[in-house]
């Protein structure tokens, strides 16, 4: 005889029990865009074109620098550490004007987002510009969202077969030749290409296709919207950069709420009905695969291609464009007082509409001046700074440089007349594709000579020797004074260098060194 | 964990963990990253059996590539002595003159010399060359055997004074305190001295001079110019291997230190030895 009551009920749960379980891991939820068309997407499509074209051409452009430097227009010569950007040539020493470009590119990029929000998200980055590219080919081979949604839960056909093979074949080719373009900056184009071909390039370069080809194709084609939401860092950091006064992608639901899609119903019975006739439309052509309708989120890459959607099918309603339009926080706010009675109720259409339908003229629309506020002008001025002092340093530089290391051990030699020898280590920088003949000269130091090791070169005051084309001549300098001429254990003096055919020149202040005894 | 809390805004369970109110979300971790993650656990088993990876009792598992460290350090030398290769036999066939006189092979020599100098010769002539008393300073344009490259080879393969090579550099000084009285040794240093300009007694120059061309000028010639022949220093110029002055240089007329150098030749190796003598020579005193 079984006694239930002998038993005491524990209260205990089993940690992993059914009825909390949850996966750990969320398979990644399908996203199938819809094509969208308007104003935005004409943009986008020409933003997509130059990109690419860029991309893709600028290593094919030439220029002509003389017969002692490559004639490619863009090229990043690492092996000889020079780098070419059509007329400016810049040196190692000189990579800071790639830094303060890359500064400028960061304050840019706070001033495009502080005024028009994720732009460069939506329109420019790479990542957008590629999954657009990739999804013109899916389009193209699998149809629009339909009939590609339909292929990916339909069984295993021939034609599906065919379909995915071509599909990601050709999302392939375009991997490859990414980064294929890739590695024509960093050599000779036509030359490599040639190379290319006949399988002789360095193995570095196919394997940078390849890497390339890789990536371009994971991240284009597969990873897609993901590589927004979870790999890149922009979307936690642009939060910061946005303020009520950025444009940004907004649902305006003072115009849109409540929704219906049975509108003309609602009114009949007397209740409020928004503009929105929650078609879905703007979910639909989302490649990020949310709803702008909930407001503001770190997905939206600002892509702008709801508003076209959404304005298709205003435009099919008779009603204005604009429910989902580019808005700023503070015109949004101001709107939303306005449509619920300054928040005592849910929105109400008919408070920012005229008894005629039209708006009413309390509602807030986007005003051009508030892109021009004091954290626009803070952005612009050091952006127009950074730039203005990276072109004065470009204009002034430099083509002609004069480097002097002293010898250090031993600091001075007695020779056996008595005289102080010093040695320097004189580096001459002839930056121009020109050979050029330099002109070595010292100034000051009574009664000195130099010599130079190596070089058949009399012994004198001054100097002149040939430098190739866009290198560094290095020359040990022994100077010598006579004893009776020291006037110090350290005397200054000056090498000069000079093109007497261009009249640049370039000073070093150098010290001689002598022992105290000698005096 | 019955109380399990669903936050009210994401809908997404929390972890239990929390901090003033505010909660930890339990959202699950997209499915490629898992995925990335078991492929790295994958990537990892593949690489302890590529390379050297399982720690055994005295060694390690050798891994199915033969990789290891010491082998690619071997390697990177390999490629760089065959690199080196060219020089090292244009060095080997070549006179050091030759090798001073060809721009490229110079640079090498004295980088190659440069090395040596620093490992074999720095203990006694400073890391600079510029020596110290009784070491000569190699920068400078006074040599007792001779400056051009050739003579400084020389020196270097057989050295100075060093007994067990019979081809040595070989100078004796005598020791003047047994052959003449202590008058005339101060007598000739101080002659010595004002021949290079330095202080010296000027009512001992005329003694002074005569007991120079009685025992001196045999080895230091007539006009005290020395003779590299015989390694007899120049006691006109600027440059004293043993101090200058009156007393010093009486020191080492009574009795004279005689510094000596190694031979190096057999030790070296006739190629070291060249790039030794190319490096020495350009230290700005070569003749």
């Amino acid at each position: 005889m079984l006694d239930n009551t002998q038993v005491e009920r524990l209260e205990a749960e089993a940690v992993n029990s059914a009825k909390i379980r949850q996966p750990l891991y969320a398979p990644r939820k399908k996203i199938f865009p819809k094509r969208a068309s308007g104003s935005f997407r004409r943009f986008k499509w020409l933003v997509m074109a130059i990109t690419l074209g860029i991309y893709y051409l600028t290593p094919w452009l030439r220029w002509d620098r003389g017969p002692f430097a490559p004639d490619q227009a863009v090229l990043l010569d690492v092996a000889n550490r020079r780098f070419y950007l059509f007329f400016i040539e810049i040196w190692p020493q000189e990579f800071f004007y790639v830094a303060g470009l890359l500064v400028m590119a960061g304050v840019g990029l706070f001033l495009i987002t502080s005024t028009v929000g994720r732009a460069w998200c939506g329109y420019a980055c790479p990542q957008t510009v590629w999954v657009d590219l990739f999804l013109v080919v899916e389009r193209a081979i699998e149809g629009d969202r339909n009939a590609r949604m339909k292929l990916d839960t339909g069984p295993w056909t021939a034609r599906k077969l065919v379909l995915r093979v071509s599909k990601h074949a050709i999302w392939l080719v375009i991997g490859a030749a990414t980064g294929g373009a890739w590695i024509f900056y960093f050599a000779d184009a036509p030359t490599l290409l040639g190379q290319l071909w006949t399988g002789s390039a360095a193995p570095v370069a196919y394997i940078t296709i390849a890497v390339l080809t890789a990536t371009t194709y994971t991240f284009g084609g597969l990873m897609r919207e993901q590589v927004c939401t979870y790999m890149c860092p922009w979307p936690r950091i642009q939060a910061a950069m946005l303020d009520e006064n950025s444009l940004t992608v907004t649902y305006n639901d003072w115009r849109g709420e409540p929704r219906s899609r049975h509108a003309k119903k609602v009114l009949a019975v007397g209740q409020p009905a928004g503009d929105c006739v929650d078609c879905n439309a703007c979910v639909a052509v989302c490649p990020m695969g949310i709803d702008i309708r909930d407001g503001q989120q770190l997905e939206c890459i600002t892509c702008a291609l709801c508003i076209d959607a959404c304005d298709g099918v205003m435009d099919k309603l008779g009603r204005e464009h604009g429910l989902i339009a580019y808005a700023t926080l503070s015109d949004y706010n101001a709107n939303m007082m306005l449509a619920t009675a300054g928040g005592s109720s849910p929105v109400n259409p008919s408070l920012v509409r005229t008894a005629g339908g039209a708006f009413s003229d309390k509602v807030a629309h986007f005003h051009i001046r508030k892109i021009f506020r004091p954290r626009t002008y803070v952005y612009m001025g050091l952006w127009s700074l950074i730039g203005l002092g990276l072109l004065y340093s470009l204009l002034t530089r430099d083509r002609l440089e004069l480097n002097v290391l002293h010898d250090r051990n031993p600091q001075f030699v007695t020779l056996s007349d008595g005289s102080i020898r010093n040695g320097y280590t004189v580096k001459l920088l002839n930056m121009i594709p020109e050979p050029r003949t330099i002109v070595v000269t010292i100034q000051g130091l009574y009664g000195a000579d130099m010599s130079v090791v190596g070089e058949d070169i009399p012994a004198g005051r001054s100097f002149a020797i040939p430098v190739e084309p866009d290198r560094l001549k290095m020359l040990k300098v022994f100077v010598r004074q006579p004893a009776d001429q020291i006037r110090a254990p350290a005397q200054t003096f000056k090498f000069r260098v000079e093109d007497k055919a261009s009249f640049e020149s370039n000073e070093y202040t150098a010290t001689f060194n002598a022992p105290e005894a000698a005096r | 964990m019955s109380d399990e809390h669903i936050d009210e805004i994401s809908g997404v369970s929390t972890t239990g963990h929390e901090w003033d109110g505010i909660r930890e979300l339990n959202n699950p971790l997209p499915r490629w990253w898992v995925m990335t993650f078991y492929l790295t656990i994958v990537w990892a088993i593949g690489y302890t059996i590529a390379y050297p990876a399982w720690p055994l009792l005295h060694s390690a598992t050798k891994g199915v590539l033969g990789y290891s460290s010491r082998g690619e350090v071997k390697n990177e030398l390999t490629t760089a002595e065959a690199a080196k290769g060219k020089y090292v036999a244009a060095v080997q066939s070549k006179t050091v003159s030759e090798i001073a006189a060809d721009d490229a092979l110079r640079e090498f020599a004295v980088a190659a010399g440069g090395a040596a100098f620093k490992v074999n010769c720095v203990q006694c002539h400073g890391s600079g060359a510029q020596g110290s008393k009784g070491f000569p300073n190699l920068n400078d344009d006074d040599w007792l055997w001779g400056g051009k490259a050739e003579q400084i080879q020389q020196t270097i393969t057989h050295g100075i004074r060093f007994a067990s090579d019979p081809d040595t550099r070989l100078s004796e000084m005598p020791a003047f305190g047994d052959i003449i009285t202590a008058d005339q040794i101060a007598q000739v240093s101080a002659y010595v001295a004002s021949l290079s300009g330095k202080v010296h007694d000027a009512s001992l120059i005329q003694p002074g001079a005569k007991v120079f061309a009685e025992n001196c000028v045999a080895c230091h010639g007539d006009n005290a110019k020395g003779n590299k022949e015989l390694g007899a220093p120049d006691l006109t110029d600027a440059i004293w291997l043993y101090g200058s002055g009156e007393t010093a240089i009486a020191d080492q007329v009574r009795a004279p230190k005689q510094g000596v150098m190694p031979a190096w030749g057999a030790r070296l190796g006739e190629t070291k030895v060249k790039e030794l003598a190319v490096y020495i020579h350009s230290l700005g005193g070569g003749e």
